[in-house]
């Protein structure tokens, strides 16, 4: 049965597609975005209070590994589809790299269906945002002539609205701990699959915008913004399984390697390799990746960390 | 009442603090911004959400800083980004601020 949360992203998706005038203005979208990161931060960040940080170093170190050596591996495939070398490289940045809102779906399955995961991988999502992202820039800028603006860049990628509110809500949470969360436990923990459903219906209405991109994107890359999250998922859950996460966690780490980012990744795209066309890997990522996850991936991907263990 | 030129520059969101520094630089006393949303030959940016984004930027200057700034973004961001370029004249009667 499908998650009420998936189905208000089918709405958005039909209403936009069904061309509706719909729209969520634009501040709901950053109040509900900022929200979620937040919230997904501070839960983490709670859970992190009860583990020695240094037992989860060789974790973290891992982690960071495997979003470094996924673009590596998506290059050679999108050369192989005919996109020139900055596209390649930017589509494979922005599939090493994590969509924090395909994770928020994935716990949200995976509370529903009773299965237990390590609470603190919201820092696993927070490291996995730029090691993706740098090893893309590489790939464009090797043996290129334009200088990259490395300093604005990592302003960017590390101090930019995502990944701040993360590691800051981990930070909070972290410090405050459960019984200081608990007096504004109700909106930023009970609250949060409702507004996680709000926030799916955006984006429904934004993913089914860009029938126009996906066109431009053609088959081959629908293809690949299709069965590479697949094969990402099986190094996400190997690895997972190999760092001795539990079945849960596996199954998140295998969903974290499957995503690909459509807001990061995009915004240093933009900076870092300008003349890569964002059609093509947003029309990818949002278009294609991200529907397919939420509805497919997920419970494929649960399905595959219960087969490993 | 004195000529001034005001420059509408129309980019990506993302360029937003790029221009500012830059008219800033090339001269400029100041500057407004405020959220577009529109479309030309290469598509529609719809202003959905963070990354069809638009802004159009207003300067009032003199006549050298307008040239100075419009080709510096032509030569800078025009070959990758998206940007609309105007400049039309005007007349200002505190000519000291602009």
């Amino acid at each position: 049965m499908f998650d009420p949360v998936i189905l208000f992203f089918v709405l958005g998706l039909c209403a936009r597609l069904l061309k509706s005038d719909l729209r969520l203005p634009e501040a709901l979208y950053e109040t509900l975005s900022i929200f979620l990161l937040l919230a997904i931060g501070l839960k983490g960040g709670i859970e992190l209070a009860k583990q020695p940080l240094i037992t989860l170093a060789p974790q973290a170190l891992a982690v960071i590994i495997m979003g470094f050596s996924l673009p590596f591996l998506a290059f050679p495939l999108l050369r192989a589809i005919k996109l020139s070398r900055v596209d390649a490289a930017s589509i494979a940045a922005h599939y090493g790299s994590v969509s924090v809102v395909t994770f928020a779906v994935a716990t949200s399955y995976l509370a529903k269906h009773a299965v237990a995961y390590e609470t603190y991988m919201p820092l696993f999502v927070a490291l996995l945002e730029a090691p993706g992202i740098v090893a893309g820039i590489l790939l464009a800028r090797l043996g290129a002539k334009t200088q990259v603006r490395w300093g604005e860049l990592a302003h960017e990628v590390l101090l930019g609205k995502s990944v701040l509110l993360l590691v800051g809500g981990i930070v909070i949470g972290f410090i405050a701990g459960p019984e200081g969360i608990a007096p504004i436990k109700l909106l930023y923990i009970d609250a949060f699959k409702a507004v996680l459903a709000l926030f799916l219906l955006e984006m429904g209405l934004v993913a089914g915008g860009r029938l126009a991109d996906l066109k431009r994107a053609g088959l081959p890359l629908i293809i690949f913004g299709v069965v590479v999250p697949l094969l990402f998922s099986v190094i996400g859950a190997v690895l997972g399984k190999a760092l001795a996460l539990s079945v849960g966690g596996s199954a998140l780490l295998a969903t974290m390697a499957a995503s690909a980012s459509y807001i990061a990744a995009p915004t240093a795209m933009r900076i870092a390799v300008p003349e890569a066309n964002p059609a093509l890997s947003i029309g990818a990522s949002l278009g294609v990746t991200f529907p397919f996850n939420i509805t497919l991936g997920i419970p494929l991907y649960l399905m595959l960390a219960q087969h490993l263990y | 009442m004195e000529k001034r030129k005001l420059l509408l520059i129309i980019a990506e969101a993302a360029l937003e603090k790029n221009l500012i520094t830059d008219a800033k630089k090339f001269g400029a006393h100041g500057y407004v911004v405020s959220e577009v949303r529109g479309a030309n030959q290469d598509g529609e940016r719809d202003g959905e959400w963070e990354f069809s984004r638009s802004i159009e930027m207003k300067v009032i200057c003199p006549n050298t800083v307008a040239q100075k700034l419009a080709e510096h973004i032509l030569a800078t961001y025009c070959q990758h980004y998206s940007v609309t370029m105007f400049i039309a004249e005007g007349e200002v009667l505190r000519p000291e601020k602009f």
